[in-house]
């Protein structure tokens, strides 16, 4: 059988974003895969470098806007270590209650996305529609519906009063709903399970060695969750990672399934324990030495680092971002499946290419 | 107003692509497709063929890499179209204005007709762009001169 090459993207109904996979295919089976990126790139880690510091929080929060704010949680925690800045305790709980809240609203986008990529149209609408009550949560309490710019270095900008705190816990119970009825159908519908059982499988070992984060690894049974350091109020709150051992498609969608309701069950925790008190302290010192910091984001761990002189703009900033980590799983996922599986395979480590490329 | 010139906006067809923004407006363009916005009212279908499309929503700065790509699929959407940039940054630039590999706003590598502004772009702004494209591409499609009803 001869084979031919073809490109899958940058530009396909599939991919909300530019990649480019090179397919080798012997008829119907797919040989080789050669990923290609650079299409979104644009260079935010020298941007970094010509930003003052205060103002690369905005820029890095439009690294990616589907986890914007756990990115600016991330420099923002970042630049705090830096300067030694104590950030006040309701601080920490409000960004833990924001990042949850992102957190829901990335797996469901990623939910419907799947079921989108195998064409289970209902599905798709369903799930969207439930993320537009988390979605209308932080319109409430941030202002912005998807870039929220709500955390700035020394604490947050916006509070969560007792008032709006009980319409979140509302409208988290409305969500919970929905929830639970979307969930039967990605636990036991033969669509679903016939387009995911089984389908790029990553195995234990190889999830480890090639350097897998997130629900990708947790999906092949490692329990592995950047969240267990404890930065922001994490090491108060009460939550076990999601496992999975499958390896395959379902077990990295049942991660997030179950991540979904483990992350509801996060923000109300938060919001109980949330103590009294100043939202932000005033900052008036200049990064200096080095620093770095891992967060887990939707999609995985990710890694920042940045180095700074004393003055008013970082030396370096570098962002390792889970997506990045997660491509190169691919090249043992796509070998040996069908064309029509490139597809859920690829959407099933949630690539975000705006992450990846920075 | 011939047949076509009216069943063009009656039912126009969206092609998104996403030029190397952050990913706010592409998600944004999409929830306007779900239940709550739902852009299937006006009879606007999110498709991946750019030969099939009418309105060309682009998102995103542009960059060198994306520049060829994008113009390709510009030429390859037949006439009459409409392209909307979604999003500050597709307008100029926006928040990387300072980065290494970006081109500006989308207007530095194909014409542009309707802005959408914000970051990222609400629902409510992006719907209110498309109707205001759907306005520039009735005219467009039934203006006479280089677009004649019916020229495809």
């Amino acid at each position: 059988m001869a084979r031919v090459t073809f490109p899958f993207g940058p530009q396909h109904p599939v991919l909300p974003e530019a990649i480019q996979l090179q397919l080798t295919c012997e008829d119907e089976r797919v040989v080789e895969v050669l990923p290609v990126i650079g299409y979104m790139h644009r260079g935010i880690e020298k941007a970094a470098e010509r930003n003052q510091y205060p103002h690369n929080v905005f820029l890095c929060e439009r690294i990616c806007g589907i986890c914007s704010f756990i990115h600016a949680l991330t420099y923002c925690e970042l630049m705090e270590g830096m300067m030694r800045v104590e950030v006040p305790p309701r601080a920490k709980y409000l960004r833990t209650a924001w990042s949850e809240l992102s957190r829901i609203h990335s797996h469901m986008l990623w939910l419907g996305l799947l079921a989108d990529s195998f064409g289970f149209e209902s599905l798709f609408m369903q799930c969207w529609r439930a993320r537009e009550i988390i979605l209308d949560i932080l319109e409430m309490t941030t202002g912005q519906r998807v870039i929220q710019s709500s955390c700035t270095i020394g604490g947050v900008r916006w509070d969560i009063d007792t008032e709006t705190a009980a319409e979140v816990r509302r409208r988290l119970d409305n969500f919970d709903r929905e929830l639970q009825s979307v969930r039967p159908v990605f636990t036991s519908d033969y669509t679903v399970k016939a387009r995911t059982v089984g389908k790029g499988i990553l195995p234990r070992e190889q999830a480890w060695s090639l350097g897998a984060v997130g629900p990708t690894l947790r999906g092949s049974g490692w329990a592995y969750d950047a969240r267990t350091l404890g930065y922001a109020a994490y090491g108060e709150l009460e939550f076990e990672p999601v496992v999975e051992n499958g390896g395959d498609a379902y077990a990295r969608m049942m991660v997030r399934l179950r991540e979904v309701g483990q992350s509801v069950e996060l923000v109300r925790q938060a919001l109980d324990r949330m103590p009294a008190g100043e939202l932000a302290v005033t900052v008036k010192r200049f990064p200096e030495g080095e620093g770095n910091i891992r967060v887990e984001q939707p999609r995985g761990e990710l890694v920042e680092y940045a180095r700074g002189n004393g003055t008013v703009r970082l030396e370096r900033l570098k962002v390792r971002t889970p997506t990045f980590a997660n491509i190169p799983t691919l090249l043992v996922m796509l070998p040996e499946c069908e064309v029509a599986d490139v597809p859920v395979i690829t959407l099933s480590i949630d690539p975000c290419i705006a992450c990846t490329e920075r | 107003m011939g047949f076509l010139a009216r069943a063009r906006v009656k039912s126009p067809w969206i092609l998104h692509y996403c030029t190397g923004g952050c990913n706010g407006c592409d998600i944004e363009i999409l929830a306007c497709l779900t239940p709550l916005y739902d852009v299937e009212r006006f009879g606007m279908l999110n498709i991946g063929n750019p030969k099939h499309a009418d309105v060309l929503m682009i998102t995103g700065p542009g960059n060198w890499k994306n520049r060829e790509v994008l113009q390709n699929l510009y030429a390859q959407t037949p006439d009459p179209k409409v392209v909307i940039a979604v999003g500050s940054c597709a307008a100029t630039g926006g928040v990387f204005h300072n980065c290494d590999n970006i081109l500006g706003g989308v207007d530095q590598m194909i014409p542009v007709d309707v802005y959408v502004r914000g970051c990222a772009a609400r629902p409510e702004a992006i719907i209110d762009g498309v109707i205001m494209a759907l306005q520039k591409l009735e005219r467009k499609g039934s203006g006479g001169g280089r677009y004649a009803a019916g020229a495809r």
